[in-house]
């Protein structure tokens, strides 16, 4: 149909993608590398006249780092892990079932999906307070876990209509319940839908900043993002600028491998909820 | 896939509810089916309740009062007097032109732009994968990352931008319009990958034989993309432009890392957790909080009732 010649023209447009998505990225590993005391000039360069690893040495040796390290890991998965499992029963009864209140649970995701989270600072940063889970991980995962449901929801019962339905009534016909016909019939089958939502539940949760600097004071429970904005360099002296890079490609790193698995499922998940991640 | 079936829906003209008949009578299997659906739904449900309408509501309540955390004692009921402390005050609407500037802007480009992507996307042969793998980075990324990139290259004593395009000393975040432009570039970067990949399911589902139709017409690519395509996407487009003006409505991160709020920056979900967790001035951010909210409930309805942007898809309803 297309010509050889506007082929081409395409692969070329492509090209021009791939540079505009991955040329910050280039700089931001370029800039981890340069040195801390001399990267400072008044003529800055892309890359370093020097490549050295000191940075990466240094987040690595700051317990303000690694602690982050280890809490958005630690809070990243739990929120993930249990926002798609309540959402896995939410899905299947909004795809198969027939209930009152589906309407509703469906307009509520729908509003949390628009909520702005600022609007909730004031009043969970009071409350958490009082209820005495102010900066821990848990007061970091429930209202993570909160705010991925409507996307975990949406994505899944996406998938889970795609599902040969036809099984489980055969195994109800042979006389399993449908509790008994969803667990063993539909769960294996569901099982990619259900870990490509769990991906784009873990990126939501990796990336979040508001919550993070508001309900956290510490490095308990302090994640990533927010300690990034609180990191100060090896000393007081050093600028920071050069292993905030370096802490940058080691928390971008995941993401990447995270990409490069699975592309295909995530930009399937992406487009099946419509939704944003 | 996934996303044939969700844009059929769209298509087609919104379903009127069938005038509900004399109501059968349940069977057993039914109440075992409603139970069940109630059951599962449950949790779901409760922890949403629980953690944004409680809070919320706490919110309308905490906004009525003079309520200070650092004097905790001097708790007194104010009625609306916080809601005209804020909308009487010039930092408000500061705010507010600053998060509609930075919201018009970075839609409007990213629309083009993502559109501009999945239009390649669509018809790109060779890499296709590539690139798809390639325009998901920026997504995945955490946006602090992403300012703190953008930041150091366009700072002074770091960057490489003023070197590369000869503007000497040029300082970036030293004033209004040029911190913005920093601020909106890091968006752009970040989110159009989320909006193309939406226009390109969009894209996907224009039947091929309409294209066609319009070629042997004599239908030139801007006509056909003009009448043909962009019409059909109609559904697409605006649904992933509410999801992108509300996302990008309440921006954060970006300011708080770049510019930390300095010559104007400031967004109106910055002032929220300014005045809530920095100032612990609970009272007057408990209504900057309620007033947050009631700007996005009127956007929403404005693409809704509006631009009547079909949501049934988004919500999973057939």
């Amino acid at each position: 149909m297309t010509g050889n010649r506007t082929s081409h023209w395409w692969t070329a447009w492509g090209l021009l993608i791939l540079v505009w998505a991955l040329f910050p990225l280039l700089w931001m590993v370029s800039l981890s590398f340069k040195d801390p005391n001399t990267f400072r000039s008044s003529t800055p360069t892309f890359f370093p006249k020097e490549w050295v690893w000191t940075n990466y040495d240094t987040v690595f040796s700051d317990s303000l780092f690694t602690s982050a390290l280890r809490n958005s890991v630690g809070i990243a998965l739990i929120a993930t892990l249990l926002s798609v499992i309540v959402a896995m029963f939410a899905a299947y009864a909004i795809a198969r079932l027939d209930f009152p209140g589906k309407k509703l649970l469906l307009s509520m995701a729908l509003a949390i999906a628009m909520f702005p989270q600022a609007a909730l600072v004031g009043p969970l940063f009071n409350m958490w307070r009082n209820l005495g889970i102010y900066d821990t991980w848990i007061g970091l995962i429930i209202p993570y876990l909160t705010f991925a449901l409507p996307l975990s929801i949406w994505t899944m019962s996406a998938f889970f209509r795609q599902i040969p339905w036809e099984m489980e009534q055969a195994a109800q016909v042979d006389g399993a319940t449908a509790w008994q016909a969803f667990r063993k019939v539909i769960v294996p089958l569901a099982a990619p839908g259900v870990f490509t939502t769990a991906i784009l539940t873990f990126f939501f949760c990796w990336n979040e900043f508001l919550l993070a600097i508001s309900l956290t004071s510490t490095d308990r429970a302090r994640t990533v993002p927010a300690a990034l904005s609180f990191f100060t360099g090896a000393s007081q002296f050093q600028s920071p600028v050069t292993a905030i890079m370096a802490a940058s490609v080691v928390v971008t790193i995941p993401v990447v491998i995270l990409v490069l698995v699975f592309q295909r499922r995530i930009v399937a998940g992406l487009t099946a909820g419509a939704v944003k991640g | 896939m996934a996303v044939n079936e969700q844009l059929n829906t769209v298509a087609s003209p919104a379903t009127p509810a069938p005038a509900s008949p004399a109501p059968p009578p349940v069977s057993e299997r039914t109440r075992h089916e409603r139970r069940l659906g109630l059951a599962l739904s449950a949790p779901a449900f409760v922890v949403m309740v629980l953690v944004t309408a409680y809070p919320l509501i706490y919110a309308v309540v905490l906004s009525l009062y003079n309520y200070r955390l650092t004097d905790p004692a001097g708790k007194d009921f104010v009625g609306l007097s916080n809601y005209s402390t804020v909308l009487t005050d010039p930092v408000w609407w500061t705010d507010f032109s600053t998060t509609f500037i930075i919201t018009a802007v970075s839609v409007g480009v990213e629309l083009v732009l993502g559109f501009a992507f999945a239009f390649v996307m669509y018809r790109i042969l060779q890499g296709r994968s590539l690139v798809r793998t390639g325009i998901l980075l920026p997504y995945g990324i955490i946006t602090v990352v992403s300012a703190y990139i953008f930041r150091y290259a366009f700072q002074l004593d770091s960057g490489f931008v003023n070197q590369w395009f000869g503007l000497g000393d040029f300082n970036w975040f030293g004033e209004r319009w040029t911190s913005l432009f920093v601020i909106i570039l890091s968006e752009i970067w970040k989110t159009t990958p989320f909006i193309s990949l939406l226009l390109l399911a969009g894209l996907v589902q224009v039947p091929w034989d309409l294209q066609e139709a319009a070629s042997v017409d004599g239908a030139s690519a801007w006509q056909r993309l003009a009448r043909v395509t962009l019409p059909n996407m109609k559904a697409a487009i605006m649904v992933a432009l509410l999801f992108r003006t509300l996302d990008a409505w309440r921006i954060f991160d970006n300011p708080f890392i770049m510019t930390a709020g300095a010559n104007k920056t400031e967004t109106l979900s910055f002032l929220a957790y300014r005045q809530n967790v920095t100032l612990l001035n609970l009272g007057v951010g408990s209504s900057i909080s309620v007033l947050l909210f009631l700007t996005v409930v009127i956007i929403a309805f404005v693409f809704v009732k509006g631009f009547r942007t079909d949501l049934s898809q988004v919500r999973g309803d057939k």
